[in-house]
């Protein structure tokens, strides 16, 4: 079928509350069956786009449209959400947030019992939605029954329950970890094949979408269609780059050892990439001009815990008897999959929660006996969510609210917060109200908050959850920089480019024990621990297996070293 | 996690009456036991109240925390109504059967004593009941239910939006409140009233603010699923009538009636067996 479904013609967008416009003069085309990936940093307007297309613009979120928007050959702005909802289905980014129902099946019906359906149908509709996304075992589970993964596929099911024309996935793999986000692009693809609808996902995380075809990639960048093409021809370009999105690392690979991409080599992906006799060489070449990998120094030990055990109050036990210990000066990833005890850990190092045995030493000396506030003059804790930390209007006093609780002397407070903003880039914003920051500035904020206390390690909850290339560039950077300083940084994290890139070495829990602590190339290309911890395994082995190399974990390590050492000096 | 209700399911009757039935009859049922202080109606009532309580296939030690508030709080006020009003008895039997003085007014009658035994058999009668109601009505249903006995159904998805939401927010709160403790937010008694409301705010706040953010997404994913957008919606989770549902609501009209009618014949809301 070639009639477009969806069409934008000179489109454009102003929010009222806003003195620019968020879109300008789209043009954009989507045909029945077709797969478009929409791609783009943060702010590049393609959140407003999505809006555009489900509805929320302009029946929820008030602005100025312009140009023409026909959904299935009708105006938007001349129809209700409703209307447009009975042709697009949204699945939104928080697979826990849109979760309406108390459980499955009532989660699933709700769109039915808005339409006044009536018994059997509710029932048979409920059922058939469910068992195309696997879950007909799980209708009278509870949200919190369920893996992020799950949860995701009943916001799915509770769309499909209607016959429509477009599924819209804004941002599907944000709160996925690797082994779910690769589940969930492998069933959108099946259920596209199944309904016939057109599938468009916004996404920033390139190499996981295409993990499966697309027809289309549609770059955006501030508020325009910057690139549509096929994604060959797309990766082939340095557009990706240039606009912050972060490329495939099979493409970073073949770029460092030299390779030019080509459309005709088919980057799309790594199972479909093509490599001449004399490109393998070349990366053979590069990967054998490996010096030789930098000399570990030992570091002495900061914090030990030794044989943790816990469980919760009437709950099987949590943490199995957990060994981990952290240099000085160390950058550490916790990796596992949801519930595998990463969380209770950090609690109990914390002192949120007392183990049952086992202890926490810290310099060698035990730290039992130190209250909550105690142990955070040592060890500091990020929580994922920056939004569930601030509770301060100005930047400054977020900042010095740690300080002050302790009672430390005014122009001493004052003296440390601007050093702490200084070191955290946040100089600039001093005098700006918290609210006035974007969400990675705020993530920061929460860090200088805790940094002021000049604690000698912090542990992180997702430090990069949510944040675009540059902004996990950004975050990343300045917790090397921390690094270098001398503070341990632990962070917990199911991002795999974080773990190849900047984490020195990856403990891997699974089912409350510690089943890996080794150093990330090994984690991520052994198959038992990537499918205990949920993860994936890296397409740089792939990448060494397709280019004749033998040592695909070595592989792995010499652009590990390549990146430290060329990239990031 | 701790929630309003606290559904056990178990094979009984009392369950597999529809959730609107339970909340008709739970209203129907405490205003009785409110209304009378009929003795004898009472003493019924807590028979069947005690009756349905063990046909439902609840345990006490189900209900055991529930049970051991309400006994606390039953006693609290029989304890109050006889320190601050000794002779309230006699003055409602208009007669006055003197057992023992306790000194400084305290005359311990049978007047008294009688009526307290209403006020303790009005608590008898009427927890089990709602007891019943919160241990045997599937909380999915509520909403429902709410909405066939006429509440309009917006107002009642809210009632279960908030029922899902409030392990989450209880979650959260916890979460926050460590953080914050560690950042030295001090939230035990060993601080002043005035610093301690101050840390409160540290957590409200935040907790406030995601909220928020939550509520966005919520309405959001509603909007887009069409809710609001019929005068009328279909539940999953409802059930049609049986001969039951109408039995038992008959059941509880009737006990209703039966306290207005004892109402009139007794010419007020007591009985009075002392003239």
């Amino acid at each position: 079928m070639d009639e477009a479904i969806l069409q934008f013609e000179h489109f454009g967008f102003q929010y009222n509350a806003q003195s620019e416009p968020t879109l300008y003069d789209i043009n954009l085309s989507v045909r029945r069956g077709e797969r478009v990936l929409i791609a783009g940093p943060s702010g590049c307007g393609k959140s407003t786009l999505a809006h555009c297309i489900n509805g929320l613009i302009p029946f929820s979120y008030r602005g100025e449209m312009s140009g023409s928007l026909r959904i299935a050959g009708r105006e938007t702005r001349e129809e209700s959400i409703f209307e447009i909802s009975r042709h697009v289905g949204t699945v939104l980014q928080d697979p826990d947030g849109q979760f309406i129902g108390l459980t499955v099946a009532e989660d699933v019906a709700f769109a039915l019992e808005n339409d006044c359906v009536q018994e059997p149908a509710l029932h048979e509709r409920v059922a058939r939605a469910a068992s195309l996304v696997g879950l007909e075992e799980h209708l009278s589970h509870a949200p919190n029954e369920l893996s992020g993964g799950q949860r995701q596929r009943v916001s799915l099911a509770g769309v499909l329950v209607n016959k429509l024309d477009v599924l819209l996935f804004d941002e599907p793999l944000a709160n996925l970890d690797p082994a779910a986000g690769k589940a969930a692009i492998e069933l959108i693809e099946q259920l596209q094949a199944e309904t016939g609808a057109a599938v468009i996902l916004i996404e920033h995380r390139l190499e996981d979408v295409l993990h499966r075809d697309v027809d289309r990639i549609v770059l955006m960048g501030g508020g325009r269609i910057l690139a549509d093409a096929a994604p060959d021809e797309l990766l082939s370009g340095s557009w990706l780059r240039e606009n912050g999105i972060r490329e495939p690392l099979y493409l970073t690979a073949l770029r460092y050892a030299g390779v030019e991409i080509r459309p005709e080599m088919a980057p799309r992906s790594i199972r479909t990439l093509r490599l001449g006799e004399e490109e393998k060489a070349r990366v053979r070449d590069w990967f054998a001009a490996a010096p030789p990998p930098p000399a570990r120094q030992p570091r002495p030990v900061l914090l030990e815990a030794k044989a943790l055990r816990f469980s919760y109050a009437g709950r099987q036990e949590a943490l199995k008897g957990v060994s981990v210990r952290a240099g000085q000066g160390e950058l550490l990833a916790i990796v596992g999959r949801n519930g595998a005890g990463k969380s209770t850990f950090s609690k109990l190092v914390c002192g949120f929660e007392t183990q049952q045995s086992g202890s926490i030493l810290f310099h060698g000396k035990d730290m039992a006996a130190l209250s909550i506030k105690e142990r955070a003059d040592r060890i500091g804790y990020v929580m994922q969510n920056p939004n569930q930390m601030i509770s301060k209007v100005m930047i400054f006093d977020e900042v010095a609210l740690g300080l002050r609780t302790r009672g430390v002397r005014e122009e001493e407070v004052r003296r440390r917060v601007e050093e702490t903003l200084k070191i955290c880039g946040l100089w600039p914003f001093r005098n700006w109200p918290v609210s006035a920051l974007s969400f990675g500035q705020k993530k920061r904020v929460t860090i200088a908050s805790i940094l002021v206390l000049e604690p000698e390690m912090i542990l992180l909850d997702e430090p990069t959850a949510g944040q675009d290339y540059r902004h996990y560039t950004e975050i990343m950077e300045f917790l090397v920089a921390l690094q270098r300083r001398g503070v341990t940084v632990a962070m917990i994290t199911h991002d795999m480019h974080l773990m190849l890139e900047y984490a020195e070495r990856a403990v891997v829990f699974s089912r409350g024990r510690v089943i890996a602590d080794a150093d990330c190339a090994e984690v991520l290309t052994d198959p038992e621990i990537i499918e205990q911890a949920s993860l994936k395994e890296t397409s740089l082995y792939a990448l060494a297996q397709l280019c004749g190399v033998a040592d695909g974990r070595a592989f792995v390590r010499r652009f590990i070293d390549y990146e430290r050492r060329e990239q990031r000096p | 996690m701790t929630n309003l209700f606290n559904y056990i399911d178990r094979p009984s009757p009392i369950h597999r009456l529809t959730g609107a039935t339970k909340l008709v009859c739970v209203l129907l049922w405490s205003f009785a036991a409110m209304l009378t202080y009929d003795t004898r109606l009472l003493g019924l009532l807590v028979v069947l109240s005690l009756a349905l309580f063990r046909l439902s296939q609840i345990r006490l030690a189900d209900v055991r925390f529930m049970l051991g508030f309400t006994a606390v709080f039953m006693l609290l006020n029989n304890l109050l109504v006889f320190l601050f009003a000794p002779q309230h008895g006699v003055s409602l039997y208009g007669t006055k059967h003197l057992l023992f003085s306790l000194g400084g007014g305290y005359d311990l009658t049978r007047e008294q004593l009688f009526y307290h035994l209403n006020l303790f058999l009005k608590y008898l009668a009427s927890i089990p009941v709602v007891l019943l109601f919160v241990c045997t009505t599937n909380p999915s249903e509520f909403a429902a239910s709410l909405n066939r006995i006429g509440v309009k159904y917006t107002i009642a998805y809210a009632v279960a939006l908030a029922l899902r939401y409030i392990p989450d927010i209880q979650r959260e709160y916890h979460e926050i409140s460590q953080a914050q403790q560690a950042r030295g937010i001090e939230m035990s008694r060993k601080e002043s009233l005035g610093k301690r409301l101050r840390s409160a705010s540290a957590i409200l706040i935040p907790l406030i603010l995601s909220s928020m953010d939550r509520i966005e997404v919520i309405s959001n994913a509603m909007e887009l699923r069409c809710f609001g957008k019929n005068k009328k919606r279909s539940w999953y989770m409802a059930r049609p009538f049986t001969g039951w549902d109408y039995a038992a609501m008959a059941g509880s009209l009737a006990l209703l009636l039966a306290a207005l009618l004892l109402n009139f014949l007794n010419g007020s809301r007591f009985w009075n067996p002392f003239v």
